[in-house]
C-alpha cells in the first residue's frame, strides 16, 4: 500500500484565544474555530476541519502567541 | 591593617567601601561628591572590581539596584541633586527588598543651591523621598573615623534586612583631610550569595528567583507593606544608634541635640561652656532612621531646655519634639541652612542666652 | 501514534497562560525566546529584565531568573546585574515606549558602552497598556489617544528609528530589525535573537533586536488584520534587515 506523511497536532484547546494567526498561515486551509466547543477563557478554540490533510508544517505552532500547538509527523498508509 | 594613613575623606569612604567587601561601584560626578567616584574608578580595578561611570544618577542608582538584586554588595555616592534623581530607584529597591549602600555627601539646597557642607536632606533621608510607604536604614557619622568604622555595618545590615543603607554626611566630611584607620579587610568570596539572588536558576536548586516591586492585588500588596513594616520594626528594636556626650549627671542645664558635623563642633562648645561651670551636654543621633528616639526622651528628663543645632531649616526638631513629646519642655533650635556651618563660639553664646531667660 | 516524529513542541520553560490581548505578538516572541533558552540550555544560566508596560508580567511566562525594572531603566539594571555575574546571559525585554523614549538614555548608552547584554525592543508603535497612546515609533498619521488627529510632526516629529541608532554605536555587536508577522519571519526573528545571545555569550558587545509588532486592541484590528499591517505599512517605516554585524565586518575585512 502506499504510504504519505500526516501531520498530527495536539492543541491545548483552554489556551486558545481565538486569535486567528493561524488559521489565517495554514496553507492546506484546515483550520477553524470550532463551532461547537467554548473553552475556559470564553473562547471557540481551533479545530482541524480535514485532519488528513495536515502536512505538519507548522505553520500553526509558529504563529501561536499562547504555545496552543504541538505539531508530530506520522506515517501512514492511503488506501488506493 | 591598623597604621593611620592621612587621606581626603571621600577617598577614605571608598577605601573602606573596598575593604568592606565592596567591589561594584556605579557613579557620575558631583561636587562635593566626585572624589570618591575617582576613587573607586582608580581602586577597584586593583582588586578585580568594577567601576562603571553611569551616564546619570538614575542609571547609577539602576545600576545598584541591579548589582543588589542580583547579590552583590554594590555602591553609589552622589550630592543632593544626585541623590534627588535617585529617588526613584530608592522606592523600587524598598518594594523589591533589594540592598545597597548609597553615600549622600549633602550640600546646600533647595535646587541647585551651593556646594558647602548642609544637612538639607534630612527629611529626604529619613522621611522617604520617594513614592511609597518605607524606610531606609540612614547613617549619619560625625568624624571621618567613625563613617570608615561603621562602613561595612551599612552593608551587612543592607544584606541583613533586605533593604537600603544610606549614609549621610556633609561635604566637609568628604573634603577635608584627616587621619584614619582601617581596622577591617573583609575578603568579598568569604560573603555568601544569598538564596533569593538574581544568579541563574542553577545557583539556587534550579527554581526561579524573580525581584519585582510590582504587586497589582490590592490585598497581597497591603500584605507586602504590613510584612515591610514588620521588618522596619524590627530594624527600629535593634538598630538604633546614639551617643550621650556629658550627659551623665541627673540635672542638665541645656542638652543640645544635633549629628554629624555640627555635632563634632558641638562637642566643642560643650567642653567650653562646661569650662564656666554650665550642664550642658551633647546627644547625638548616629542612625537619623531608626531614630534613637526612646533614649533621647530618656534624656530629655533631665533637662527643661532641648536646643535643637543644624545644618538645615528646623528638619531634625521635628524629630526631636516627637521622641521628647512634652509640651513643657522648651525647645530651641539654631537653623544653619544654605551652606553655613556654626561655630563653637555662636552655640555657646546661644547656651548662656537661653539660660539667661532671653531665648525662646 | 506510538511512531510520531516530532516537529514542533513548546518549550517547557514557556509558562503560561499569559494575561496579552489575543493575536499580541508578545506571546510568539517569548515562546522563541524560551525556545532559544531551552535548545542551548541557556535557561539556568540566564537572567531576564522586565520592562514596564504590557510585558511587565513577562517573568511569569518564561521559567527563568528575572527582575522587574522601573520604566525605561531596564539596560542600566541589567548592566548591574551583568557585572554582578559576568558569565551570565542577561536580556532586556522591552516596549518601544520603554526603551526608546523614557529609557532612551539608558538603552542608547548600553550601546555606547558596548555592555554585553541583548536587548530584544518590541516596536508596536503604540503605549499598549496604558491606553494606546503616541509612542516615539507612531508613525506619521497615526492616530492614538494622544494624537487624536493623527501625529503630526509639527508637534510631535517623526518615528524614532532605534535598530539604524544603536547600530552606529562601536560597542554595538549586532542590531537588527525583525517581524513575526508570517512563519518566515518568526524564524528568521528565532535566527537573530538566538545570534545575538551566541554574540553575548561570547562576549562581543551590546547585542539589539528590534520586533516590529502589533497592537491589535489599541489599533482596533483583529490580529490578522494587524498582522497585514505590520507587512504592508510599519515595515515601510521601519525596514527589517540587519544594520550591524560585527561577525559580518570580520568576514568583510
Amino acid at each position: 500500500m502506499p504510504k504519505k506523511v500526516r501531520g498530527v497536532l495536539k492543541i491545548r484547546e483552554d489556551l486558545c484565544k481565538q486569535c486567528g494567526l493561524c488559521v489565517a498561515v495554514c496553507p492546506v486551509h484546515i483550520l477553524d474555530f470550532s463551532k461547537t466547543k467554548i473553552n475556559s477563557k470564553g473562547y471557540r478554540p481551533i479545530e482541524l476541519t480535514d485532519p488528513d490533510k495536515c502536512v505538519g508544517c507548522a505553520f500553526c505552532a509558529m504563529m501561536c502567541p499562547e504555545g496552543v500547538i504541538d505539531v508530530y509527523r506520522e506515517i501512514v498508509e492511503v488506501a488506493e | 591593617m591598623g597604621e593611620k594613613v592621612f587621606m581626603k575623606g571621600n577617598e577614605a569612604l571608598g577605601e573602606a567601601a573596598v575593604r568592606s567587601g565592596c567591589r561594584l561601584f556605579f557613579g557620575y560626578p558631583i561636587t562635593p561628591a566626585s572624589e570618591l567616584a575617582e576613587y573607586m574608578a582608580y581602586r577597584l580595578p586593583q582588586v578585580g572590581g568594577v567601576f562603571i561611570q553611569a551616564e546619570s544618577e538614575v542609571a547609577a542608582s539602576n545600576m545598584i539596584y541591579g548589582a543588589g538584586a542580583a547579590g552583590k554588595y554594590a555602591m553609589t555616592a552622589s550630592s543632593s541633586p544626585g541623590i534627588s534623581l535617585m529617588q526613584e530607584a530608592i522606592s523600587y529597591m524598598a518594594g523589591a527588598e533589594v540592598p545597597a549602600v548609597i553615600i549622600n555627601l549633602i550640600r546646600g539646597g533647595p535646587g541647585l543651591g551651593d556646594i558647602q557642607p548642609a544637612q538639607s536632606d534630612y527629611f529626604q533621608a529619613v522621611k522617604g523621598g520617594g513614592h511609597g510607604d518605607y524606610r531606609n536604614l540612614v547613617y549619619a557619622p560625625s568624624t571621618l573615623q567613625e563613617a570608615v568604622d561603621i562602613m561595612p555595618l551599612l552593608f551587612q545590615n543592607a544584606f541583613k534586612y533586605r533593604m537600603l543603607a544610606m549614609m549621610v554626611v556633609d561635604g566637609l566630611v568628604g573634603q577635608m583631610m584627616e587621619a584614619v584607620e582601617f581596622k577591617y579587610d573583609i575578603d568579598p568570596d568569604s560573603i555568601p550569595v544569598p538564596d533569593w539572588a538574581l544568579s541563574g536558576k542553577k545557583m539556587h536548586g534550579g527554581t526561579k528567583n524573580v525581584n519585582t516591586s510590582l504587586e497589582l492585588d490590592p490585598n497581597k500588596l497591603a500584605a507586602h507593606n504590613f510584612k515591610l513594616f514588620e521588618k522596619y520594626q524590627k530594624v527600629y528594636e535593634n538598630e538604633r544608634m546614639f551617643e550621650a556626650f556629658e550627659l551623665e549627671e541627673s540635672d542638665i542645664d541645656v542638652m543640645i541635640v544635633a549629628y554629624g558635623t555640627a555635632a563634632r563642633i558641638i562637642k566643642t562648645a560643650v567642653k567650653n561652656l562646661r569650662a564656666k561651670g554650665y550642664k550642658v551636654g551633647l546627644f547625638r543621633p548616629i542612625t537619623l532612621w531608626p531614630f534613637p528616639d526612646k533614649e533621647l526622651k530618656e534624656y530629655a528628663q533631665k533637662t527643661e531646655h532641648v536646643l535643637t543645632v543644624e545644618m538645615s531649616m528646623g528638619q531634625l526638631i521635628e524629630d526631636v519634639k516627637l521622641s521628647i513629646f512634652d509640651p513643657n519642655k522648651k525647645y530651641h533650635l539654631m537653623p544653619y541652612p544654605g551652606g553655613i556651618v556654626p561655630t563653637p563660639k555662636e552655640v555657646e553664646d546661644k547656651v548662656i542666652e537661653i539660660l539667661k531667660g532671653g531665648a525662646k | 501514534m506510538g511512531n510520531l516524529q516530532v516537529v514542533y513542541e513548546v518549550p517547557k520553560i514557556y509558562t503560561g497562560p499569559n494575561h496579552y490581548c489575543p493575536g499580541c505578538f508578545h506571546g510568539i516572541i517569548h515562546r522563541v525566546i524560551a525556545e532559544i533558552l531551552q535548545e542551548e540550555g541557556w535557561d539556568d544560566i540566564s537572567i531576564g529584565i522586565a520592562p514596564v508596560g504590557c510585558a511587565v508580567l513577562a517573568y511569569d511566562y518564561i521559567d527563568i531568573d528575572w527582575f522587574e525594572a522601573p520604566h525605561g531603566r531596564a539596560c542600566a539594571n541589567a548592566t548591574g546585574i551583568k557585572w554582578a555575574w559576568p558569565d551570565r546571559l542577561v536580556f532586556t525585554y522591552q516596549g518601544d515606549g520603554d526603551a526608546a523614549s523614557i529609557g532612551f538614555a539608558e538603552t542608547s548608552y548600553a550601546a555606547i558602552r558596548g555592555v554585553n547584554i541583548t536587548t530584544i525592543m518590541v516596536n508596536n508603535a503604540v503605549y499598549g497598556m496604558t491606553g494606546g497612546q503616541m509612542a516615539p515609533t507612531t508613525l506619521v498619521g497615526m492616530k492614538t489617544t494622544t494624537s487624536p488627529y493623527g501625529r503630526d510632526p509639527k508637534y510631535a516629529g517623526y518615528p524614532l528609528k532605534m535598530a539604524e541608532h544603536i547600530a552606529q554605536f562601536e560597542g554595538t555587536a549586532l542590531s537588527v530589525r525583525v517581524s513575526a508577522f508570517d512563519p518566515q519571519h518568526v524564524l528568521d526573528m528565532k535566527k537573530w535573537i538566538r545570534k545575538a545571545f551566541q554574540y553575548q555569550m561570547e562576549g562581543k558587545g551590546y547585542t539589539f533586536i528590534e520586533v516590529v509588532s502589533t497592537c491589535p486592541t489599541n489599533w482596533r484590528m483583529d490580529p490578522v488584520k494587524a498582522a497585514e499591517f505590520v507587512k504592508n505599512e510599519m515595515i515601510k517605516v521601519y525596514p527589517l534587515g540587519v544594520y550591524k554585524d560585527v561577525g559580518d565586518e570580520k568576514k568583510e575585512g
